[in-house]
């Protein structure tokens, strides 16, 4: 089982990569195809990661980096998860080969050019205003606090990102986890307007200039403050903080939303007397599953509520389907559609609901927009719901 | 063949504009400024144009803030100068700030006399759009706006110029150059640059800044406008939500046409 390590080196390039010996035994693959077999976008994909790998290896560099067929890595983790070399594909190696398509690309697809650009100018992918990032805090129905205002230390800064910030159906998400923390007696704090994307798409989508300054200007709020450990509701900003950021000195133990609530289960379990009676099948999201390896907090989250029982789909586990939305497919849909590629979330929507499950509960923010939105084209949405595992347990919650 | 491409900052209304307490002017405490999106667009067409001819761009903007931002993305795009001018007149009206860019343009060294000048054709806080073309009298330049399309023949000194007409007409001019464009679209959508070559470019340096050359006193370059007083709209009246079921919904709509004459 592949396991998720901190980048070494900040500054990496394709042309660095192939340069170092280290770079090279990236290269030793062994040519074996199940990178290809198993990507979710494989049979669709001109130059899948073992071609591709065979080109650079070749000297077919040029080749290799004209076109848009990687625009279709959905970054999920599955190539560097079956890779029998373990070769760091989805992480090192397709980014730095990404970054440099996209310095050819003669258009990026609207979409993704938006996000980029809005996530430049205003910090998140959709466009919104700076100003308002905090604006779901009216509603929390608990106090918020925002780190600035706070004015001493805190135990956790909680790292709300842009969907769960923005998104209508995300707020649900923020504003659970706010109930919970307070539940919990967490000392804990948001930055409001001073946060910031955490880039990880942008990085894994070959936009690395994109994710320097994001991860320039968050390290610098980060300084300003004082606080003993990180929280975040998204698994890209997760990995980012855990994995890549270090690499630029960030020194602070960092949390998903769904691990951290699940290691204080035993406070929380008194609390979650409100009877819920779902049956619910839950999503391991690529990042958090296959790339952390993290299934069980969510599912031990999951099996305390009260009245509910759970079923697993097909795909479970390291073996989950990909819902189409990592390394920037979250704004690849009308490309991929043009392409004839099938959405991703469809499929796994298709096995969501052959498991006669009411609730699709998942731990990642861009998955409510992508399964509501595949329940609503497959005619599913009278049958299942979608929920964060935090806003099912703010709901068991005890007022 | 040499291009000049004209861009200015306009008020980003993703934040909720504001009056300041003179009651006059925007309050600029929240207040961000955004390239004008025909401008982009502008650059676009001019960069799709040295892509094919080799042309020189040379892209000139009023100081502003966040205008670097403009000007090294522009550079890093593909533009080969990029000139901050200091000290136009702001705000003071159509007349005066082509007066104020007639007057200072031909000074910058090597800007004109350029094959083509383009601009946005309008923009949010001129829908007036008569910048270009009063520019384009002044230089003595022939002007088409409100164009989507250039396509250059170089060797015969002109340009075959596409506008939109309502109904999908579209209407196809010839002109002699040199002249002045103004666009309001192109072939395809301004281009994307990856951050890290516009980081290159801003650690390149290299925007070149100008001041302005104070406009003449000629009966062309009118009073400067003075802004009196500014408000936000009020609202008149609002939107009926109609709740129910299709069919409920569908007589509601049925009803209110029949009530005012429309079935």
């Amino acid at each position: 089982m592949a396991q998720a390590t901190v980048l070494e080196m900040p500054d990496l390039t394709l042309d660095g990569l192939l340069a170092t010996p280290a770079g090279r035994a990236l290269l030793s693959c062994i040519q074996c195809g199940t990178c290809a077999g198993t990507c979710p976008y494989g049979d669709v994909m001109r130059h899948t990661p073992r071609r591709l790998i065979g080109m650079l290896r070749e000297g077919f560099i040029e080749e290799a980096l004209t076109g848009d067929d990687l625009l279709s890595c959905v970054t999920c983790y599955d190539c560097w998860s079956k890779c029998p070399r373990g070769l760091r594909l989805t992480d090192v190696l397709l980014p730095l080969v990404k970054e440099q398509v996209l310095l050819r690309l003669p258009q990026v697809p609207a979409e993704l050019q938006s996000a980029l650009a809005n996530t430049m100018r205003y910090g998140n992918p959709m466009g919104e205003s700076p100003r308002k990032r905090a604006a779901w805090v009216e509603g929390a129905g608990v106090p918020v606090p925002l780190l600035r205002d706070l004015g001493r230390p805190v135990d956790v800064l909680w790292i709300v990102e842009c969907y769960a910030a923005y998104y209508p159906r995300g707020q649900d998400n923020a504003r659970a986890t706010a109930r919970i923390l307070h539940a919990l007696g967490i000392d804990f704090a948001i930055l409001g307007n001073e946060e910031k994307c955490a880039g990880e798409c942008a990085r894994l989508v070959g936009e690395k200039g994109l994710f320097d300054t994001l991860r320039e200007q968050n390290l610098a709020t980060f300084a300003k403050y004082e606080f003993g450990s990180l929280l975040t509701s998204d698994p890209h900003a997760f990995d980012a903080f855990a994995y890549v950021y270090p690499a630029m000195g960030l020194e602070r133990p960092v949390d998903h939303t769904t691990t951290f609530l699940a290691s204080r289960l035993e406070s929380l379990r008194p609390r979650l007397t409100r009877e819920l009676g779902y049956k619910i099948t839950y999503h391991d999201s690529c990042v958090l599953g296959r790339h952390n390896h993290m299934h069980d907090q969510p599912r031990r989250l999951l099996q305390a509520l009260p009245g509910v029982s759970l079923v697993e789909m097909a795909h479970n586990r390291d073996n989950t389907i990909c819902c189409g939305g990592g390394g920037g497919g979250m704004w690849l849909d009308t490309f991929y559609k043009a392409k004839g590629h099938a959405r991703l979330s469809d499929r796994r929507v298709e096995e969501a609901l052959a498991t006669g499950a009411d609730v699709l509960a998942v731990s990642c923010p861009y998955e409510v927009p992508r399964f509501e939105d595949s329940l609503k084209v497959l005619g599913g949405d009278d049958r299942m719901v979608v929920r964060d595992v935090t806003e099912l347990v703010a709901e068991a919650l005890a007022d | 063949m040499k291009i000049l491409v004209m861009m200015k900052m306009v008020p980003d209304i993703v934040e909720e504009l504001e009056v300041a307490g003179d009651g006059k002017s925007l309050d600029q405490e929240y207040l961000r400024f955004i390239v004008n999106e025909r401008d982009e667009y502008a650059l676009e067409q001019a960069l799709l144009l040295k892509d094919r001819l080799q042309a020189t761009v040379t892209v000139v903007a009023p100081e502003a803030p966040e205008v670097d931002d403009v000007l090294f993305t522009a550079r890093a795009k593909g533009a080969d100068r990029a000139i901050k001018v200091t000290g136009l007149p702001v705000g003071s009206g159509a007349r005066a700030t082509a007066a104020a860019l007639a007057a200072t343009l031909p000074g910058i060294d090597g800007a004109l006399p350029a094959d083509l000048v383009l601009g946005g054709c309008q923009s949010i806080d001129d829908l007036d759009g008569f910048v270009a073309p009063l520019l384009a009298a002044a230089l003595g330049l022939p002007y088409l706006g409100l164009v989507s399309r250039v396509a250059l023949d170089a060797g015969m000194g002109k340009a075959t110029v596409s506008k939109e007409y309502a109904g999908g007409v579209m209407g196809r001019f010839e002109v002699t150059l040199p002249a002045l464009l103004g666009i309001q679209g192109c072939e395809k959508p301004p281009r994307y640059v990856p951050i890290a070559k516009v980081r290159a470019a801003i650690a390149a340096g290299g925007i070149e800044k100008v001041a302005a050359a104070a406009a003449s006193a000629s009966a062309s370059a009118g009073v400067p406008l003075e802004i009196r007083s500014m408000a936000k709209p009020e609202a008149a009246g609002h939107a009926e939500m109609l709740q129910g079921s299709a069919r409920d919904v569908a007589e509601k709509v049925a009803d209110i046409l029949a009530a005012r004459g429309l079935l």
